[in-house]
C-alpha cells in the first residue's frame, strides 16, 4: 500500500513472443516445470494469472465483510475470537495473494483500484448477506469447503508464487471448514430454534455454493488455455460433483436435508443433483445478487475514508528521508 | 423472552478483576469493530490482533474471577449477562471508534497505561494474576509500539492528519484520569499486596506519552479536569449500544450454547 515504485505495471510485454520459446515454455509446463516471476511466460499466461490470482485476492478481501458483520454479535466469547481471528485469516490471504499477482507486475493499488471501479470481479458467493448466526457455521461448512475442493489442485499450478501461496491458504481454509462444520454441529444438536436456524441456512446457501464452481463445462470461456498451462487441473463440474459427493453424508450426519428434492445417488455412488439455476448466477454476477452494491459501497468507503491515513503515512515517511538526507 | 442479568458477588478480588477483564472486552470488541473496514489491509490485521489480544485477556480474567466468585458464573454469563450498570469499564475505553486518528490515540493513552501496570503486576502477590500479567504485558508492549507510531505518523504526516489526531487528544484527555483512581475495595488488595496502586504510575505514563506526543508535533491539553464512574458503573450513553449488539444473541436465546 505504501510502495510508490510498484504503481505501474508493463503495459506491454517486454519479452518478444516467438514460436520457439512459447513452445519451449509448453514443454517445461508438460514437464511439471515450475514457473517463477523471472521466467519467460506468454503474455496471455501472464494475464490469465493476473486476472485469476487478483480476482481470488479480491474475494479474501470482500469475504472478510459478510462474516465480519457477525464478529459483534458472536455468541460466546469463545466464539467471537475464533470468528475475529477467522475474518484476519482471510485479511492475510488477501495480502498474501495480492503479493503473488505483484510478482507478475501488476501493483496492488491497480488491482484494488480496478475492483473498486467495478471492473474486476470477486466471488458471486459474497454478495448473499449473512442473516443468523447459522450462516456463520454453514459459511465456514460450505463455502469454505468449496473454496478447499477449488484451490488444492491450485497447490499444483504451474505458477509458483501463486502455487506456494496456495498451499499455506488451503492449510488455513480447512482449519475454517472444520470450525464451520463444528458450529452447526453445535447447532443440530441445541434446540428446535437452533436446529430450524440451521436448516434455513443450509436453504439459502446450498444452490449458491454450487455456483462457487462456475458455469457447467460446456459454457465455461477460460477453461482452455487454463489446463494447457496447468493452471486448472479438474473441470469446474467434475470439481462441483466432487463437493457434493462429499458433502451429502455430512450433511446427513447433521440431520439437515440438501433443499433439492430431486437429488438421487447412482450407481457409481455420485450423487446427482438438480439444474442449477444459472439465470440468478449471470444476474448476480452481472451485479444483481442481494448484497453486491452494499458489499462494493463497504469497500469503497474503507478506502475513501482511509486516503488521509494512507496520505499520512507517505507524507511522515518523505518527511523522515529529508530529514535523514540533511542530517 | 429475555434472560434476566446475573447477580455478581463483588468481593474486592471479583471487583478488580471484572474491572480489567471488562477493560479488554470492551476496547478488543471497539476494536474488532474495525475488521473488514480499516484504511490498509496491514491495519485490518492490525487492529485484529490486538482485539484478538485482549478477548484473550478478558477471557483470562472472567474465568479466574468466576473461579474466586465460585457462583457458577463463567466467562460468558459475565460478558453477556450483566447490564450496563453492572459493566466496570473504563469510559475511554468504551468511546466509538470515530475516525483512525481516534481510535489509535484511544489505544494510545491506554496501551501506555497497560503496559506500565501489567509489567507492575507481575509481581503480585497473586500467582494467577502474576502470570495473566506477564503475558498481557507482552501483548500491551507491542499496542504500544503499534499505537506510538501511528501517532507520530499522524501527528507529524499532512495537515489533515495532524489535526484529527489533536480534534483526539483534545476529546480523550479528560478520559485518561479514571485510569489512575483507586477506590477503598481496590486500596485493600493494593494493602495485602495483589494489586499495585495505579496513581504510582501517573508520573511516568505522562513522561512517556509526553515524548510521544512532541515527536508528534501535537499538544496535550492544559485542562486537568478529569471525568469518571465507568468503575463503578456510570457510564457514558455509548457502552449501552455496544452492550445491545455484544449481548443480543444470549438475550434473545436464553440459555442456548453455541
Amino acid at each position: 500500500m505504501y510502495t510508490q515504485a510498484l504503481n505501474t505495471s508493463d503495459a506491454e510485454d517486454r519479452h518478444v513472443e516467438d514460436a520457439d520459446r512459447a513452445a519451449q515454455f509448453q514443454v517445461r509446463i508438460d514437464a511439471e516445470d515450475r514457473i517463477e516471476p523471472n521466467d519467460w511466460m506468454p503474455a496471455a499466461y501472464r494475464k490469465t494469472l493476473t486476472r485469476q490470482i487478483s480476482q481470488h485476492a479480491h474475494s479474501e478481501i470482500v469475504g472478510m465483510l459478510p462474516e465480519g458483520n457477525w464478529i459483534t454479535r458472536a455468541p460466546s466469547l469463545r466464539r467471537k475470537a475464533a470468528l475475529l481471528a477467522k475474518v484476519q485469516d482471510e485479511c492475510g490471504h488477501g495480502l498474501y495473494l495480492y503479493a503473488a499477482a505483484e510478482t507478475l507486475g501488476a501493483s496492488r493499488e491497480e488491482l484494488v483500484d480496478l475492483m473498486l471501479a467495478g471492473k474486476a470481479k470477486y466471488s458471486s458467493i459474497f454478495n448473499y448477506p449473512t442473516l443468523t448466526w447459522a450462516d456463520i457455521g454453514v459459511i465456514g461448512w460450505l463455502v469454505d469447503g468449496a473454496a478447499i475442493m477449488n484451490q488444492i489442485p491450485l497447490c499444483r499450478c504451474s505458477y509458483g508464487p501463486y502455487a506456494r501461496a496456495m498451499i499455506r491458504v488451503c492449510k488455513e481454509e480447512s482449519f475454517h471448514q472444520r470450525q464451520g462444520f463444528e458450529i452447526m454441529l453445535t447447532l443440530a444438536r441445541g434446540s428446535e430454534e437452533q436446529k430450524a436456524m440451521a436448516q434455513n441456512a443450509l436453504d439459502r446457501w446450498w444452490w449458491p455454493v454450487l455456483m462457487m464452481f462456475g458455469p457447467p463445462d460446456k459454457a465455461s470461456q477460460h477453461s482452455d488455455n487454463s489446463t494447457k498451462w496447468k493452471i486448472k487441473r479438474f473441470s469446474n463440474d467434475e470439481l462441483r460433483q466432487k463437493f457434493v459427493d462429499a458433502t451429502v453424508p455430512q450433511a446427513q450426519f447433521l440431520g439437515l436435508t440438501i433443499p433439492d428434492p430431486g437429488m438421487t445417488q447412482n450407481e457409481a455412488g455420485n450423487w446427482q443433483y438438480s439444474t442449477i439455476d444459472w439465470n440468478e448466477f449471470n444476474a448476480v454476477l452481472a451485479g444483481n445478487g442481494p448484497c453486491n452494491r452494499d458489499r462494493l459501497a463497504a469497500r469503497r468507503k474503507a478506502h475513501e475514508e482511509g486516503a488521509w491515513v494512507r496520505e499520512a503515512a507517505l507524507a511522515y515517511a518523505a518527511k523522515r528521508r529529508n530529514r535523514q538526507a540533511a542530517a | 423472552m429475555a434472560t434476566a442479568s446475573i447477580s455478581v458477588s463483588e468481593t474486592p478480588l471479583v471487583l478488580y478483576l471484572l474491572r480489567r477483564a471488562d477493560d479488554a472486552l470492551i476496547l478488543g470488541h471497539r476494536l474488532s469493530e474495525w475488521c473488514g473496514h480499516a484504511p490498509a489491509l496491514e491495519e485490518d490485521m492490525a487492529l485484529a490482533n490486538m482485539g484478538l489480544d485482549l478477548l484473550g485477556q478478558a477471557r483470562e480474567l472472567y474465568s479466574y474471577a468466576a473461579k474466586v466468585e465460585g457462583k457458577g458464573n463463567d466467562e460468558d454469563k459475565f460478558a453477556y449477562l450483566r447490564d450496563v450498570r453492572q459493566y466496570r469499564n473504563l469510559l475511554l475505553l468504551e468511546q466509538p471508534n470515530g475516525d483512525f486518528a481516534r481510535t489509535m490515540l484511544r489505544q494510545f493513552f491506554y496501551s501506555a497505561f497497560a503496559d506500565l501496570y501489567w509489567r507492575a503486576m507481575m509481581k503480585s502477590g497473586d500467582a494467577t494474576l502474576a502470570a495473566i500479567a506477564a503475558k498481557s504485558e507482552k501483548e500491551s508492549a507491542y499496542h504500544l509500539r503499534h499505537s506510538s507510531e501511528w501517532v507520530v505518523r499522524l501527528g507529524d504526516g499532512t495537515e489533515e492528519s495532524h489535526r484529527r489526531a489533536q480534534t483526539a487528544i483534545d476529546d480523550l484527555w479528560a478520559l485518561t484520569g479514571e485510569m489512575f483512581e483507586a477506590d477503598d475495595s481496590e486500596r485493600s488488595l493494593i494493602a495485602s499486596g495483589i494489586a499495585v496502586d495505579p496513581a504510582t504510575l501517573r508520573s511516568r505514563w505522562l513522561a512517556m506519552i509526553s515524548d510521544v506526543v512532541g515527536e508528534a508535533t501535537l499538544a496535550l491539553p492544559k485542562s486537568d479536569w478529569m471525568q469518571q464512574g465507568g468503575r463503578s458503573g456510570r457510564h457514558s450513553e455509548h457502552l449501552g449500544h455496544l452492550l445491545s449488539e455484544l449481548q443480543s444473541m444470549q438475550r434473545t436465546f436464553p440459555g442456548a450454547t453455541w
